[in-house]
């Protein structure tokens, strides 16, 4: 089955990306960080709305895990 | 103290206990829960006698199954005994779901008008029972034995003989085909060594039933980790005589005799329904539960159903209605094989329409338990993120799961069904159980699904009066050996054929709900599931889905 999921590069300025994620972050507790990440998979996996896409990104996630 | 006067039914020897030889029965039923008795009144009405054997000489201890949804109270009306359930039970069809101290969405289970039953009603199993037992005890085919316990299982070639412990002693009898109702603990499915295979949930819940005048809207109210319940789920939800169930998560350590102590549990309530509140406790049970089936319901002549069958978690209602289910599509099957109109292999069809329904409902329950009890910090934190999401955000409360409540399996791979050759819109399909929908008969307002009842049955749509070639093909299905009974469903202003019962179809609802444009017909089961359609009439594909429907 050919992928679905992209890997080349998306970013146009990928630390700029980073950046955004990282600070979302500061001051946070780590139940705090856990809950954001949470709700940002969420909102996230239903704008995808491909069950294939999100099951080839959690495959790819768990890799060497 | 319970505020229902238990009823006690008495046991009476039968001429069968004192016979030197085992009296020979068509069908023995064991159980008379909500599923032995449907299936004995069902099984009546089709003209087959039936003697149904219990254990006990009352009705269910305890509100147990008390959420009866829209299909069970369809297939109850088809036996004659909706009517006391609408008028004790209590219709609702909303709900809300709150997250700690506030509310994260209201939902709408039943949002269209047009039809005859509500979503659901709430009524106690006792009530359920004993409006059963009632009507059973109207039905002459029916042998109702209380006090009569099962003790053996003996399979023979051409019989089951069962084995029964009375107060008298204990008697055989031996019966042609048994259906096996008794419950989740079921006393045939031990004697026969079954497995029971599943999951079982470390958890546990505690019921209570109170009896209070309150304000609460008649509504289902669940809550995820409220103020007043730390920690745990909370559910609220009436019953008639103003007895309001409560359920509440308690964990795995609790223990489950200190809980259901009177000092434990209204402290618990007084949490939850305020320091003034005026209440009575009605019952009170600590239960765990399971996920679990039989590898397959029909063991030669020994067809298990309901809880003895299969288990699923409280979560949606599916025990109880998926009972009812099983016996409607038993039952008819069952009493054509008897007649001698269908081979023994159209119970086998049992098996596989029943199975799959089986673990449709494990499935949802499952997924309801994880949700609502979620095993580890991840889950956890991932159930919190849908609930917080879910206040401000559509797409999250789709996924919030406090229960997916019951509603009717459709069939969609039944060896039964035969596949549409034509194009159809809409919710319908082979396999489907009907939709209702508001009609004219006789000028009087009515339902459409009475006219899908009483054995196979014809849905024929037509616009202006009945192509008489149509109608006689029509007429003549009626004599057929497997007779199908048709009704036009025709527009406001127009009748149909001679010899043709009508409906009119004065709302349009069942030509929408149809997809019913003219020349459409319906082949429907007994047990109301579509069987086939096609957009023109065709005496003999008709002959070859009846076929197919019929195990042929």
């Amino acid at each position: 089955m050919p992928s679905k999921l992209r890997t080349e590069s998306g970013f146009e300025r990928p630390d700029d990306f980073y950046d955004v994620l990282i600070e979302a972050h500061r001051g946070l507790t780590e139940v705090q960080s856990a809950m954001v990440n949470a709700k940002l998979i969420l909102l996230l996996a239903n704008h995808i709305g491909d069950l294939d896409v999100i099951r080839e990104a959690l495959a790819a996630a768990k890799a060497g895990v | 103290m319970p505020s229902y006067a238990y009823p006690t039914y008495a046991y009476r020897p039968s001429p069968d206990q004192v016979r030197t030889t085992p009296a020979r029965h068509r069908v023995a039923i064991v159980g008379a829960g909500p599923v032995g008795l449907a299936a004995a009144i069902d099984l009546a009405a089709q003209g087959v006698a039936c003697v149904l054997l219990d254990e006990d000489n009352t009705v269910s201890t305890g509100s147990r199954a008390i959420c009866h949804a829209k299909r069970t109270l369809e297939i109850l009306d088809r036996l004659g005994c909706a009517a006391p359930m609408m008028a004790k039970g209590i219709t609702w069809q909303s709900g809300k779901v709150f997250f700690r101290d506030g509310q994260v969405f209201a939902f709408d289970l039943l949002p269209e008008g047009g039809h005859r039953f509500p979503a659901f009603i709430n009524l106690q199993q006792y009530y359920f029972e004993q409006f059963l037992v009632e009507h059973a005890a109207t039905l002459p085919a029916i042998d109702l034995r209380w006090k009569n316990r099962l003790v053996r299982v003996d399979v023979k070639a051409d019989c089951v003989r069962l084995g029964i412990e009375t107060p008298d002693g204990t008697y055989d009898i031996d019966a042609d085909w048994v259906i096996a109702a008794d419950g989740a603990r079921s006393a045939t499915r031990r004697l026969m060594g079954l497995d029971f295979r599943g999951k079982v949930f470390e958890d546990r819940f505690l019921i209570a039933d109170v009896k209070m005048k309150a304000e609460f809207p008649t509504e289902r109210w669940f809550w995820f980790e409220p103020p007043f319940h730390t920690g745990g789920s909370a559910l609220l939800h009436r019953q008639a005589d103003d007895i309001w169930r409560i359920d509440l998560q308690l964990g795995w350590n609790a223990d489950p005799e200190e809980e259901r102590k009177p000092e434990r549990v209204i402290p618990r309530l007084k949490a939850m329904l305020g320091p003034n509140a005026r209440f009575d406790l009605d019952w009170v049970s600590v239960y765990t539960f399971q996920c679990r089936r039989l590898d397959r319901f029909r063991h030669g002549r020994v067809i298990f159903a309901g809880d003895a069958a299969h288990q699923v978690s409280p979560f949606g209602a599916r025990g109880g209605n998926s009972g009812i289910q099983d016996a409607d599509n038993l039952v008819w099957k069952l009493a054509l094989v008897l007649k001698g109109l269908a081979p023994e292999r159209l119970l086998d069809s049992y098996d596989a329409e029943r199975l799959v329904a089986a673990d449709e409902n494990i499935q949802y329950t499952t997924r309801s338990t994880d949700f609502i009890t979620p095993k580890g910090t991840v889950s956890r934190t991932f159930r919190d993120a849908v609930l917080g999401l879910a206040r401000t955000h559509v797409f999250a409360r789709r996924l919030v799961n406090s229960g997916r409540l019951s509603t009717a399996t459709i069939l969609a791979d039944s060896p039964l069904s035969t596949a549409d050759i034509d194009a159809f819109d809409g919710q319908l399909r082979p396999g489907a159980p009907a939709l209702d929908a508001p009609v004219l008969r006789d000028s009087r307002e009515g339902w459409l699904l009475d006219s899908v009842r009483g054995g196979f049955s014809g849905l024929y749509f037509a616009e202006a009066g009945v192509d008489p070639t149509v109608a006689m093909g029509l007429a003549a299905l009626k004599q057929a050996p497997i007779p199908v009974a048709t009704t036009a469903v025709v527009p406001a202003g127009q009748s149909a054929a001679d010899g043709l019962a009508v409906v009119v179809d004065a709302e349009g609802q069942a030509g929408r709900r149809y997809d019913g444009a003219p020349g459409t017909f319906y082949l429907m089961r007994p047990d109301q599931h579509v069987a086939a359609r096609w957009r023109k009439f065709d005496r003999a594909r008709v002959d070859a889905a009846l076929a197919r429907a019929t195990g042929h």
